[in-house]
């Protein structure tokens, strides 16, 4: 039985790499997913690991907030230094200052390196800095002094600089020039995935970074024969509480954790699409195999006749699925391999290249796209082979004898429905429902889509005829006859056009989701920012949500033509146990851009605020009870509490909202975070609202800050929607692959439809269709096909984006249809159609019309 | 001739009584109410061992269904089938199956060869599935006997329809079956390579004491068959032993005029 499965394969060769093709794409992105991340995490361990060589332990400040989620750096003070250094155990300890702000730029203005990575600065005693492995340089020596620095080969070359040149870097305050003294690498590296690297001396960078007498890191070296825990054991006394000492190895497995768990995220969101494209691709699977055992009905019966066992018929379709997934799976991982090559070399190409040390193929890769292909496979056969378990012995002599079977139909209608209802029930609870984790929230809405999918999968067999005949209508009646015959020809098996199309439902539908969500969320995000503040221009980050020096305002409300300058100062604390946001204004001009909604309070009570009053907003105030007059308990990030009071709630929308959950005075704000980088957002005021004059003199005011931008408000709403744009683009590109496997889906059906209509199409042809006409037939078909994906595919996705914003409603949250979006994807589809009848037409078109006579 | 029926009898695919298939009083009625079809009345028939058992009858007359419920393919309305002694109408799927691999061989009118197999794979395949050791010295007699040797290698695609169909016959031959099902084996072919078949279904009786019951158009039948049935309105309507050609046309022609 095995044989004659192989065999069968083999003898429709062709036909099973189409087949195995679709699962090909899903698995070679499992499998370059795995590859790409595993390279990339190998080569930062080992950078990382090596940039430690000589280390023995790390004196380090402790954050309570995780995540990176503050701009206030766990620091140490720089007078530990001194102490931990005179240790009997320490044979010597340097301070280090390290910091993901100090962009350079060059000549021209420009920043150098690409905006995603980090511009690493740091601050190194010129006398250590050669004994551990991280920095080499490469040319010229070591920054000392005010006014130097050494920067890394990469960035000096992106900015056309060389020793003795001057660049500009910015840091926590306005731009500042060096003179460059040195060119240096990072251990052996020479790209650290895009990052820019500026040395300076240890003085130079607190001042630039404004970390005055304070350190980021304490690194110890221990005396010959005093092991790294008894150093710590030494080190561990002198330590203030928040600040901790790790031995080198604990320190290196902390160092890769945190960019473990970035590289994590990033592996999860990229499987996701796999398993999208895998998803369906199982379609594509059972639908190329339910046809294929429709064609061998009699083959199938004979073998009953013969003798085989149902369980042998079984054991033989599923053999088929598990040989397709096995060698899909197999050609996957090749593709997956050279897809991870290309990532990184498009990567290396916009600038963040990734240090690549050498290509990680872990077994883990292979045994997990290997085993997630043959069990897609498996599952997708398991339905045609237990249709193939029904065909009765009886089929090997009669024709028409194959299952009329009206109670098991009637079934699969009430099993379709029970279905449906399962998936929407399933949705709910996930849209709906309480979760105490996003993830099983996450994991439920997306086992309600899956299971919605393919409720609407088994359904549409019931509408595809009449959709065929709305959708095939203008083929038919601008196509001619090959337009008619088209038309009729995909209403002739109405269940197999219809899983056909829903394959390309599945990735219609998620594209028009998040094409219709995107767009709710861009009309929101104005929405919501008109409704809490106005103003005639907004001070942003370049990229939209760093934050920037504090001293911007200041600068700003300078400018003549400014009537007020009001910055919000954004970082995270500790509430009731959980990080919440924390704001800071002035309260005397706040009042000036923001629009309060007050719950309990009034602009009278802004006056109020002081050292320790606090806004809070409503949800916040009343989730733990808090009205005027409570007390509020926070802490910072490094430990330190405070007892703040309540003196207003303020109602605010939850969708982009202003301010922080709590909200206190600008001195109270930076009296307690020391990083001068906490702006988020500048309001200014003009006299006479927006001006080319007051523009200019705002963008001359801010050269010294070239992280920040001047927008007017409508400009500022718009670059926050050019965000949801590039992410939208990147969704696009991602759940494209899905399309292109749903499009392999169309193609094997034609081509199989071709293949059983030969006969049919040699007849056409005697009787004098062109090859052109019958090309014709075939794309309308196609095309056809195609439509009904969008026609079911569109809807769906619209029902879907419903009921997320349905869901989301409390972020206000509008919906609202992209139309423009929705038309391109229809004429997408349409151009999808044609692409997949390219090669089962040209085999319609040369078929030998005596042969295709006289074939049985 | 008789070493050949002592090996069948020591392995025990003939019965005792020299019946392979007793039926009784089988109905076969398609479709329910107004559209009902009776395509088989009380229908009872016994197939002696050893004999080749020809069903004739115009189109329609439900020689098919007879056949296809004597197999076990289709079941009766009404009425009990047994094959080797065993009841068949009632057993299940799996017995059913187990007793095709043991006492069942077909040859149909479409050859029904698997078009991705050869010639010598197509024939051993029933031993294969049913996972019995192939004996080469059978196999070895079966393929001399339906001339086939030459064209072992060779996929149906190669070969003739004669020759498919004597394929076919080494396929069904191949596992000894207590009777073998034969529908128009010859439908298909022309007039003279039907003839060969016919010729090789009765060397099968004459030489191995093959069981079989076919149905055919052919008059020729009438030299090679032990017995004739005829078939009308689903009954059988006729029946002559060891008969000749014309007596055949006439049965034919007397049923068609009724
Ligand atoms: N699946 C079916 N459904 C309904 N009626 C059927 C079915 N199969 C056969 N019949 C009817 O039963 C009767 C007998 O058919 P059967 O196929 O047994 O005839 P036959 O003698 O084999 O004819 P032929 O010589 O043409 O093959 C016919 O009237 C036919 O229309
Ligand atoms: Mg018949």
């Amino acid at each position: 039985m095995l044989r004659i499965a192989l065999r069968g394969l083999w003898s429709r060769k062709l036909r099973t790499s189409l087949t195995a093709f679709a699962v090909v794409l899903g698995i070679s992105m499992v499998a370059g997913t795995y590859v790409l991340t595993d390279t990339i995490n190998k080569s930062f361990n080992t950078l990382m690991a090596s940039a430690r060589a000589d280390t023995s332990a790390v004196v380090s400040g402790k954050s309570l907030v995780k995540n990176g989620a503050t701009s206030d750096q766990p620091t140490v003070p720089a007078s530990l230094l001194a102490r931990v250094s005179s240790l009997p155990g320490a044979a010597s300890a340097y301070g280090v200052v390290e910091t993901e702000s100090a962009r350079m730029i060059d000549a021209k203005g420009d920043p150098v390196g690409p905006a995603g990575p980090p511009a690493l600065g740091f601050g190194r005693d010129p006398a250590s800095i050669g004994r551990d492995g991280a920095f080499k340089i490469i040319d010229g020596r070591w920054a000392k002094g005010p006014g130097e620095v050494a920067i890394d080969v990469a960035s000096a070359k992106k900015a056309h600089v060389s020793i003795g040149d001057t660049i500009r870097v910015e840091g926590s305050g306005p731009l500042q020039s060096f003179r460059i003294v040195g060119l240096l690498q990072w251990g052996s590296s020479n790209s650290l995935g895009g990052a820019t690297m500026a040395v300076f001396d240890l003085p130079t960078a607190q001042r630039l970074f404004g970390l005055g007498g304070r350190l980021s890191e304490i690194d110890v070296i221990a005396k010959d024969g005093v092991s790294p825990a008894r150093l710590v054991a030494q080190i561990k006394p002198l330590l203030p509480p928040n600040a901790k000492a790790l031995t080198v190895d604990e320190q290196i497995k902390e160092d890769q954790s945190q960019w473990s768990s970035f590289a994590k995220i990033i592996r999860y969101a990229l499987l996701t699409f796999a398993g999208i494209a895998l998803f369906v691709g199982a379609f594509v699977i059972f639908n190329t195999l339910s046809i294929t055992v429709a064609q061998r009905t009699r083959e199938m019966a004979t073998l009953r006749t013969i003798g085989a066992s149902r369980r042998q018929i079984l054991g033989g379709v599923l053999t088929e699925g598990l040989t397709i997934g096995a060698l899909a799976s197999v050609i996957g991982i090749g593709v997956g391999i050279l897809l991870a090559a290309g990532l990184s070399a498009l990567m290396g190409a916009i600038g963040i290249d990734v240090p690549r040390t050498a290509t990680v193929y872990a077994p883990r890769t292979f045994v997990i796209s290997i085993v997630t292909g043959v069990v897609v496979t498996l599952l997708a056969s398991l339905g045609p082979a237990l249709r193939a378990t029904r065909v009765p012995p009886i089929a090997a002599v009669r024709e028409g004898a194959v299952l009329a079977r009206r109670r098991s139909s009637r079934l699969r209608q009430i099993a379709s429905g029970l279905l449906l209802a399962t998936s929407l029930a399933v949705l709910g609870v996930g849209l709906f429902g309480s979760f105490d984790q996003s993830s099983q929230r996450l994991l439920t809405i997306a086992a309600g889509c899956a299971l919605f999918f393919i409720a609407v999968a088994l359904l549409s067999a019931y509408f595809a005829r009449p959709l065929a005949r709305i959708v095939g209508a203008p083929g038919s009646t601008f196509g001619g006859t090959a337009g008619k015959l088209a038309r009729e020809n995909a209403m002739r098996v109405p269940a197999r056009t219809a899983s056909t199309a829903a394959a390309l439902m599945i990735g219609l539908a998620l594209v028009t989701f998040v094409s219709v969500l995107a767009q709710g969320f861009v009309r929101s995000i104005g929405v919501a920012i008109r409704k809490q503040a106005s103003a005639d221009y907004i001070v942003m980050a370049n990229d939209g949500y760093s934050t920037y020096s504090n001293a911007v305002a200041g600068r700003l409300a300078r400018v003549p033509g400014v009537e007020k300058a009001v910055a919000l100062r954004t970082d995270t604390v500790i509430a009731f146990g959980k990080q919440i946001s924390i704001t800071g204004f002035d309260p005397k001009t706040a009042s000036s851009v923001y629009k309060f909604d007050w719950q309990e309070g009034s602009n009278a009570s802004l006056a109020k605020l002081g050292g320790d009053g606090a806004i809070v907003t409503d949800s916040f105030a009343h989730k733990h009870g808090l009205g005027i007059g409570s007390p509020l308990p926070v802490q910072m990030p490094d430990g330190r509490k405070l007892r703040l009071r309540v003196i207003a709630v303020n109602k605010q929308p939850e969708l982009i909202e202003l301010l922080g959950e709590v909200t206190v005075s600008e001195k109270a704000f930076d009296a307690v975070y020391r990083n001068p980088k906490t702006t988020l957002l500048t309001y200014l005021r003009t006299t006479g609202g927006e001006s080319e004059a007051v523009a200019a003199r705002l963008r001359s005011a801010l050269a010294v800050f070239p992280s920040v931008q001047v927008l007017t408000e409508k400009k500022a709403i718009d670059t926050q929607s050019s965000g949801m744009n590039t992410l939208l683009a990147m969704f696009y590109v991602l759940l494209g692959l899905s399309v292109v496997v749903s499009v392999f889906g169309i193609v094997n059906t034609l081509a199989l439809a071709v293949f059983e209509r030969t006969r049919e199409l040699g007849m056409l042809r005697a009787i004098g269709m062109t090859r052109r006409q019958a090309r014709r037939m075939i794309r309308h078909e196609s095309i056809t096909i195609s439509l009904i994906g969008a026609a079911t595919g569109i809807p769906v996705g619209i029902f879907l984006a419903a009921m997320v914003t349905t869901a989301l409603s409390r972020y206000d949250i509008v919906f609202s249809l992209p139309v423009s979006s929705l038309v391109a994807f229809t004429l997408a589809t349409v151009v999808a159609g044609m692409l997949a009848a390219i090669l089962p037409a040209r085999r319609a078109s040369r078929l030998n019309v005596l042969e295709a006579l006289q074939y049985e | 001739m008789s070493i050949d029926v002592s090996k069948k009898l020591a392995t025990g695919s003939v019965t005792r009584d020299g019946v392979a298939v007793h039926a009784t009083d089988l109905c076969r009625c398609y479709g329910e109410g107004d559209t009902a079809v009776n395509a088989l009345c009380d229908v009872s028939i016994d197939v002696p061992t050893g004999h080749l058992t020809a069903v004739m009858g115009p189109s329609g007359s439900g020689k098919s269904t007879l056949m296809h419920i004597l197999a076990g393919l289709d079941k009766p309305t009404s009425g009990s089938v047994e094959i080797d002694g065993t009841e068949i109408t009632t057993l299940d799927d799996t017995a059913l199956t187990k007793l095709r691999r043991k006492h069942v061989g077909f040859i149909f009118q479409f050859f029904n060869l698997l078009p991705m197999l050869t010639a010598r794979e197509n024939i051993v395949l029933p031993l294969e599935i049913a996972g019995v050791k192939v004996d080469p010295d059978w196999f070895d007699e079966v393929v001399g006997k339906v001339h086939i040797s030459k064209r072992l290698t060779h996929r149906p695609a190669q070969l003739s329809g004669g020759q498919q169909q004597r394929v076919a016959v080494a396929r069904a031959l191949i596992s000894r079956p207590t009777v073998l099902f034969a529908d128009e084996p010859t439908g298909n072919l022309d007039s003279k390579t039907g003839g060969e078949i016919l010729e090789l279904l009765h060397d099968s009786v004459e030489t191995l004491g093959q069981t079989i019951v076919m149905v055919t158009h052919d008059a020729r039948v009438a030299t090679i068959a032990d017995r004739v049935l005829f078939l009308g309105d689903g009954a059988i309507v006729k029946e002559l032993p060891e008969t000749t050609p014309e007596e055949i046309q006439k049965a034919i022609q007397e049923i068609g005029r009724r």
